[in-house]
């Protein structure tokens, strides 16, 4: 579903990302773990279009999309959760949702997944009306995601959905991206600095650590892997 | 009392042609944050137009609905040629683009239309209605001004409450990188917000030039008084923005009456203060307080 090829990403004068592959099969679920400043949220704004890449290539169902903008790459059916900061504080709950969904021509569907994602998430129902502001970190984490679910996306990159939430907050988040799996057939890409969460959910891990991809196999695997975990996961 | 009555009722007619000054700036404010120093410009243009087309065709009407479209046309033409170039450096730049502009379209329209102001009809009767055995300071014309300010504000209140695009237009405004994640094409919500505007500009061009006359430098003083009404309401509120320019016209008004013309512009500076000490936001400002 998604092929990075040999991405390289540079803020300025400096790099980010060094020769970064990675694969992603349609309806699976890759986590991206590495310690903080390793390039995963980095890797997934190169991927949704922010942040254009100085070499490499980043295609899609098929498509090349490495020189695509981010309007054009969600209109593809990619959706990008960031972190918890992505909600537009100043408007509603509500309105942060409709944004999702704009841009999808199917008005008649709009309404339809909004209740959905009430359903996933009864909590942002309750808050409708609320403008993001007044959320909890836990309750904007619920809001990214379901913002990008809004736009019935084929996959979804979210950026560490477990960041500042309580333990028990992160498993409701966990649990649900495993389900959307389930019911959609999702693709998801996940980056996390909480390894064992991530990869509680995930079919394959990949590690990065300062910007190159230092091991990328089977989840279970990973999570067994004593060397890595001493090096990079910190379990 | 028949004399408090008369400030007030022109305090309020004047109020609502700095709200539509103040609204122009404020769109864009809100949007790019920009001070669009070259409004002023823009509505002469504007204006200009307006009374060519009224000199060569007869019809009032013809002329404004000109005005308003050519508004529309510039503003976005504004944004795309050339502030777009400077959206993303320093503000400085910006800043001295569109003074920069300013001093263009006040050359360019001497150039075009002669130095020496012209009269500039309006729409409606100026003859105050007739009320209780005398005319009072409120003539069809305020009526008018009062009306379709109102009527502009409530349309783009409209637009951004109420529409998709008005919707998208806000999220481009309060965080571009996160909107276009959503599929929100923020360069043209950029170039439809400064055609609001310019459009909102135009419209109180066509107001204030009966009074004014319409030259190359008639509009300046509008513009300052917009610009102290915007900063009044919180220049990120556009009902602050109309709020603001009642505010400022009601009181000019009674300070114009009560204690002399010559203290209009030194009041509205002190009012701008006042208002500032006490709340440093403006009277609607939009941005809370941060929870720590």
């Amino acid at each position: 579903m998604l092929e990075v090829e040999g991405i390289t990403t540079y803020y300025g004068p400096v790099l980010v990302l060094e020769d970064v592959s990675l694969r992603v099969p349609e309806g699976s679920i890759t986590a991206v773990i590495g310690a903080n400043g390793a390039g995963k949220s980095t890797l997934l704004r190169t991927i949704s279009g922010i942040v254009r890449p100085r070499g490499g290539l980043v295609r899609f169902a098929g498509r090349d999309i490495t020189r695509a903008p981010a309007e054009d790459i969600v209109r593809l059916g990619l959706a990008h959760a960031p972190e918890g900061g992505g909600v537009i504080p100043e408007l509603t709950v509500h309105e942060n949702l409709r944004l999702g969904s704009l841009f999808r021509r199917d008005r008649a569907d709009h309404a339809r997944a909004l209740g959905e994602v009430f359903e996933l998430f009864p909590r942002l129902a309750e808050r409708s009306a609320m403008t993001a502001d007044t959320l909890s970190g836990g309750e904007r984490q619920m809001l990214s995601i379901a913002r990008a679910l809004m736009g019935r996306p084929k996959m979804l990159l979210l950026d560490e959905p477990s960041l500042g939430l309580a333990p028990i907050v992160t498993a409701q988040i966990v649990r649900v991206i495993g389900e959307l799996r389930e019911r959609t057939g999702l693709t998801v890409l996940l980056v996390e600095q909480n390894a064992r969460s991530a990869l509680s959910v995930a079919d394959r891990g990949v590690v990065l650590g300062t910007g190159r991809v230092v091991a990328s196999e089977d989840a279970a695997e990973l999570a067994d892997d004593v060397r890595l975990r001493r090096a990079y996961l910190g379990l | 009392m028949s004399r408090f009555v008369d400030l007030t009722l022109s305090g309020v007619s004047n109020g609502m042609i700095y709200a539509a000054v103040a609204l122009s700036l404020v769109l864009i404010w809100r949007a790019t944050r920009i001070v669009n120093f070259a409004q002023g410009g823009m509505l002469m243009i504007t204006t200009f137009v307006a009374s060519s087309v009224i000199a060569s065709s007869g019809s009032y009407w013809l002329g404004f609905a000109v005005a308003l479209a050519s508004g529309l046309v510039l503003g976005a033409v504004v944004e795309r040629v050339l502030v777009r170039r400077v959206e993303s450096g320093p503000p400085l730049n910006a800043v001295i683009l569109t003074l920069g502009l300013l001093i263009l379209l006040q050359a360019v329209a001497g150039m075009i239309w002669g130095g020496t102001p012209r009269s500039f009809p309006p729409a409606f009767s100026i003859r105050g209605y007739f009320v209780g055995g005398r005319h009072v300071l409120f003539a069809p014309f305020d009526t008018f001004t009062v009306l379709s300010v109102l009527g502009v504000a409530l349309l783009l209140w409209l637009l951004f409450r109420g529409t998709g695009v008005g919707l998208q237009m806000r999220a481009a405004a309060f965080a571009p990188m996160v909107a276009r994640l959503q599929g929100v094409r923020v360069g043209r919500m950029l170039t439809l917000g400064w055609a609001l505007a310019a459009l909102s500009g135009s419209l109180a061009g066509l107001l204030v030039a009966p009074a004014v006359f319409v030259g190359p430098n008639n509009f300046d003083p509008i513009l300052v008084f917009g610009f102290t009404a915007a900063v009044l309401g919180g220049p990120d509120s556009p009902v602050g923005a109309v709020v603001g320019g009642l505010v400022l016209g009601l009181s000019l008004s009674y300070v114009s009456g009560y204690a002399g013309s010559a203290l209009v512009t030194l009041a509205a500076l002190a009012i701008l203060i006042l208002v500032l000490m006490a709340r440093p936001g403006g009277l609607f400002t939009a941005t809370r307080a941060r929870r720590i």
